[in-house]
């Protein structure tokens, strides 16, 4: 009798805890550095730009992706009834992909820099992951082939195309030319270059912290709320819009800069239309858990996950009216932006991954959590430290974007910048703080996590005997 | 209901729901993007490339991450052409590999930072921000002094990289940047760097 192969989920989920820890205490560090900027003693590695640039790394391709293929490969075995294809090459991934972290962190923080935002990592990095994400493709897709159910169930859909987009974005971006191991130039310049990478990190936002964590919702939501998804129609719908409109908006990261003025329309006009499949989504997810209201009182799992849609609907209101172009005169270039990436990073990505692991943990263990109490704990720390977060950066960037372009009777500029620059003091401050709130509220998840765990090990899950058509989740 | 019955036969052949996602994420990329990038750089012809001082300076700008927290991107907005100077012009960049526009203003805009402070003011601040500017909150960079420019030695292969990139860089251009290095630290090329940007303009380039 085959079972699932549930350690491989295990060591990726471990791995992206520790990222999270680590890769959020650079966050807190770099935000006490706006504060006091002298606490980088004089370290080229701990300098803000190294630093902020091994924390995005960390979070987003340590933390989220391992989170991402954790869950990937957790549910796309259960609602295909088969073991995984390949459980070699899923390991094979695991350590390359945990390898390509640890020495793209150091190369970061020794200065190798690709220059190009959120996908800083150089040269043989980028071959190292487009190895490991093809292999994720064949892994993935190699077990929905072999499925058992007539269907492929609708989280694949949005976790294959976190899969091929990715693919497709990274492999373009990363277009460059070798000088030597750390160094290279981008085939791209200027003005090109500026809109190939906005194509590939918007998206990189779209289809890995929206698309890749929205098939995590449509697994662990209607398991855990133990209800059907609301409409399968709507579902279908809200997918292949998503799918069609995300990778038109990239170009709202460019407005009033040098690139053509109707793309920078057309990129707005396609961010504002985002919002109906977003919401279509967010609507599904509403109406899913509301038959479900009771168990939303009492269950931790289910409360992070409702509570990361609640800002998953927040974010993706946000992110259209940051892409009209008379409001981004003003947001673009403030801390707003880095407000908005927050709001989505923190309050839904982070989130609907915390409510999983409580979700996945007690049932890989065979025990009950070890704490629920803690697990409250931890919930009320992220929601205060997320919240905090957005004020603060809110505040700070409404601020700079006013002052900045305010002027006097005479047309002159009304504000010094160093004045503007300042004033954000009291918001960066408070800003550190919610980080270490977030922070401390992952450190209780890990605990509690690790506890569960203790003197246990991962139990055996057998895929069912007879397969159910139609019955995929 | 027939769209239903396409879509039951998608979600059930793994090829074509791979086959299906790759066309439809596609389509935005090849009008938006494929254009720009079929469209060539045309690089002026009064437009000299980075020296190779300068082009050290960019690349350690690049290495400490500088883009983090300033632009390079001026916007035709009046509060900003006061502030920092004439709007920037996509010709401005044809040899910005990459792009260096940045996404944020922990500091201010940079582009047009070229010739407005003096190399002295650039060493003091470099060395020690807050000796020059009391509410500086920028990271201190005191290894620029130390450090000789060009460390590992690659300068040449670099200038050669982006002459097959179509930068015009002659054969005695290269051969002769390991002795324009020579002698010289980070912290001059990062100067070097800063005070030629925003002057590299065409005639036409701006009002």
């Amino acid at each position: 009798m085959k079972h699932y192969e549930d350690r491989v989920v295990a060591a990726f989920m471990y791995c992206s805890v520790l990222w999270a820890l680590l890769g959020m205490a650079a966050g807190v560090y770099v935000a006490a550095e706006l504060v006091w900027p002298t606490i980088d003693g004089g370290w080229p590695a701990l300098t803000f730009g190294r630093l902020r640039t091994a924390h995005t790394t960390l979070v987003l391709f340590g933390f989220g992706v391992s989170a991402l293929i954790a869950t990937a490969f957790y549910s796309v075995q259960r609602t295909s009834h088969v073991r995984l294809f390949a459980p070699g090459l899923a390991w094979a991934i695991f350590y390359a992909w945990q390898a390509t972290i640890v020495l793209g962190a150091v190369s970061i923080l020794a200065g190798w820099n690709a220059g190009k935002e959120y996908a800083e990592l150089e040269w043989p990095f980028d071959l190292a992951i487009a190895a490991a994400w093809v292999s994720f493709a064949v892994v993935f897709f190699g077990t929905i082939a072999k499925r058992k159910i007539e269907a492929i169930y609708i989280s694949n859909w949005f976790y294959g195309a976190l899969i091929i987009v990715v693919a497709m974005l990274h492999i373009v971006n990363s277009l460059e030319l070798p000088v030597t191991l750390g160094k290279s130039y981008s085939l791209f310049a200027g003005a090109q270059d500026a809109v190939v990478q906005w194509w590939y990190g918007h998206n990189a936002v779209g289809f890995l912290l929206t698309g890749g964590f929205l098939g995590m919702l449509y697994y662990f939501l209607p398991k855990q709320a133990e209800q059907p998804i609301w409409s399968y129609r709507l579902s279908i719908v809200a997918f292949w819009a998503f799918v069609y409109t995300y990778i038109w908006a990239g170009p709202h990261h460019l407005h009033y800069t040098a690139i053509p003025e109707w793309l920078q329309s057309l990129g707005m006009v396609m961010s504002l239309i985002l919002l109906a499949p977003s919401w279509a989504t967010m609507v599904n997810g509403i109406m899913t858990v509301s038959g479900a209201a009771k168990k939303l009182k009492t269950d931790p799992a289910l409360k992070f996950i409702v509570l990361a849609l609640a800002f998953y609907g927040l974010a993706t209101f946000e992110g259209p009216m940051l892409a009209i172009k008379s409001v981004n005169v003003f947001s673009h270039f403030t801390e707003w932006t880095i407000g908005h990436v927050h709001s989505g990073a923190l309050g839904w990505n982070a989130l609907i991954t915390f409510g999983t692991y409580y979700f996945m943990v007690p049932r890989m263990a065979g025990a009950p959590l070890h704490s629920v109490r803690l697990a409250n704990v931890h919930f009320w720390l992220a929601l205060a430290g997320t919240m905090l977060y957005v004020l603060a950066m809110w505040g700070a960037g409404v601020s700079q974007g006013v002052l900045w372009l305010s002027l006097d009777d005479l047309g002159e500029v009304r504000f010094s910048f160093n004045d503007v620059m300042a004033a954000m003091k009291p918001y960066y401050l408070l800003r550190f703080f919610a980080g270490l709130l977030f922070l401390a509220g992952a450190v209780v998840m890990a605990w509690n996590l690790a506890r569960t765990f203790a003197g246990r090990r991962s139990i055996v899950v057998a895929p069912p005997m007879a397969a159910q058509a139609g019955a995929a989740a | 209901m027939s769209w239903l019955s396409l879509h039951h036969r998608l979600e059930r052949n793994t090829g074509l729901l791979i086959f299906g996602i790759l066309l439809v994420s596609a389509i935005g990329g090849l009008v938006q993007v494929l254009p720009i990038v079929a469209e060539g750089t045309r690089i002026p012809a009064d437009m000299a490339p980075y020296t190779a001082l300068q082009l050290e300076g960019r690349d350690i700008y690049i290495r400490e991450s500088c883009s983090t927290c300033h632009t390079q991107q001026i916007r035709p907005l009046l509060a900003e052409v006061k502030r920092y100077g004439p709007y920037s012009h996509a010709e401005e960049f044809v040899y910005d590999r990459p792009f260096l526009w940045g996404s944020k203003r922990t500091g201010p805009d940079l582009h047009r930072v070229g010739g407005r402070y003096s190399d002295a003011w650039h060493r003091l601040h470099l060395l020690d921000p807050r000796s020059v500017v009391p509410a500086s909150i920028m990271p201190a960079y005191p290894w620029f002094a130390t450090h000789p420019a060009d460390r590992n030695g690659s300068i040449q292969a670099r200038m050669r990289a982006l002459a097959m990139l179509g930068h015009p860089y002659t054969d005695a251009d290269i051969a002769a940047a390991p002795a324009a290095l020579a002698g010289k630290t980070e912290l001059d090329a990062v100067i070097a760097y800063l005070q030629c940007l925003g002057l590299n303009r065409t005639g036409k380039a701006s009002p």
